[in-house]
């Protein structure tokens, strides 16, 4: 990861994700490279924060990007922004693969999964990544304790959240409303729209 | 039984992929009938993909090529077909080679997964598929596809059935298995679901309790599969609760 190379001042904006990704939608592999550049990080960011390995996070997220180009003419921005799109499906993957491999084995790993917020990423070469990961830290800390940790058990960590309540000892209703108020919080903190 | 202000709290939990399966089929039923629900869960989607941005990692610098390496040689699915309206894909009969329902078996066996398998439902499935000898090519295509995944199902009236999903394929099938007939005049109707917005798939036959349905139109990306009773000739939008949700197998 040291050798990450790239260069952090553009001198025009990038394209649009949304027109790329429409130009990959008519089999532009050009753009398709664009939306590559545009996504990875995240997607990788989301993949390995829920399967820890990195191998195997690297081909989930290769996956996912396939996958990217094979529905992209089926994406439809009334459904929300490609972004979202792309991350809903990086995490949704992430969570089958984490789920069929090792849901029986979550409770053995309370310790490790207790104190593992994910390591956010601070060689990031961007400054509008860095800003952010600081906007988001920032809004989880305004969260109450255990609305930040079923957020993130159930995020980041791809637990259910039958397996958060477990793990915290609190009632499921209490987990689910958390996981609700929690990230109906956060929404209002990152002043999110949908 | 969950009430309905129980299950909005979910929009939570199934917007961070949190819910179990049975639960989330029981929430996407309930999505597809409250556009409030359904605007929440975007909404949270929303918020989840902000938490995927935060988490951004550099990738090693060689993906890109492989990546796009891969994409060269994977074909897209084509565009979304417009509502239920569009002419109904042709269908050229065609029988099924018994090569092609072992191909299915073994593919869905290797990677079914434990969980979710049941051998008998299993075994209901290829038995029901075996019959299938009429449907059309594409059907056939689709259980001989080597990614070709199998779910059982059960239905609200006890009937069994099975979804086979692939992906490579982008379509589905649905497996009946003495399926009580509708009432006269009604149809039962399949369903895509898209995030709990259902998406016309195709009507069963009326008369035939067992049967195999090559669902209509693509995958498109869909999280599973409901069946509605509606009214004959079928309907744009569910009009009753659904008989059964599945989600697809992963």
């Amino acid at each position: 990861m040291s050798d990450a190379v790239r260069i952090g001042t553009r001198a025009t904006p990038p394209p649009d994700l949304q027109e790329l990704i429409a130009r990959v939608a008519r089999g532009d592999e050009g753009a398709f490279a664009g939306v590559y550049d545009a996504v990875i990080g995240p997607v990788l960011g989301v993949v390995r924060a829920v399967l820890r390995d990195h191998a195997q996070s690297e081909e989930v997220a290769q996956e996912v990007l396939v996958e990217v180009w094979r529905t992209a003419p089926r994406y439809r921005q009334d459904r929300g922004s490609a972004m979202n799109w792309v991350l809903t499906l990086a995490h949704r993957r992430a969570v089958d693969r984490v789920r069929s491999v090792e849901a029986s084995t979550a409770r053995e790993k309370k310790a490790a999964l207790l104190e593992q917020m994910p390591e956010f990423d601070d060689v990031s070469e961007q400054v509008e990544s860095r800003l952010e990961r600081e906007q988001v830290k920032r809004c989880l800390r305004a969260l109450t304790e255990i609305q930040r940790q079923s957020v993130t058990l159930a995020y980041y960590q791809g637990l259910t959240y039958r397996q958060v309540a477990e793990l915290l000892s609190l009632p499921l209703g209490t987990v689910k409303t958390r996981l609700r108020d929690g990230l109906i919080r956060l929404r209002d903190c990152l002043g999110v729209s949908a | 039984m969950n009430g309905a202000a129980d299950l909005h709290t979910l929009t939570g939990a199934y917007a961070a992929h949190a819910l179990e399966d049975e639960e989330r089929e029981s929430f996407e039923r309930h999505l597809s009938a409250c556009e409030s629900c359904a605007q929440e869960v975007r909404e949270l989607r929303a918020t989840t993909a902000r938490l995927g941005l935060a988490a951004s990692v550099a990738p090693r610098p060689a993906m890109k090529d492989e990546v796009l390496r891969r994409i060269a040689a994977v074909r897209q699915v084509p565009p979304a077909e417009r509502g239920p309206d569009g002419p109904p894909p042709k269908q050229r009969p065609r029988r099924l080679a018994q090569w092609a329902l072992a191909a299915c078996v073994a593919a869905a066996a290797a990677l079914g997964g434990t969980a979710v398998w049941q051998y008998g439902q299993t075994q209901a499935a290829r038995d029901q598929a075996r019959q299938a000898e009429q449907q059309s090519q594409e059907l056939a295509a689709l259980l001989a596809a080597p990614d070709a995944r199998t779910r059982a199902a059960k239905l609200s009236d006890g009937a069994g059935g099975a979804v086979v999903v692939a992906e490579s394929r982008d379509r589905a099938a649905f497996v009946a298995t003495g399926m009580a007939k509708p009432p006269a005049g009604k149809v039962y109707q399949l369903w895509f679901s898209d995030d709990g917005v259902m998406r016309p798939a195709g009507l069963m036959d009326p008369g035939r309790s067992t049967q195999t349905v090559l669902m209509e139109g693509p995958l498109d990306g869909a999280a599973g599969m409901g069946i509605t009773l509606e009214p004959a000739g079928g309907s744009a939008r569910p009009t009753t609760a659904p008989v059964a949700v599945v989600n697809f197998p992963a």
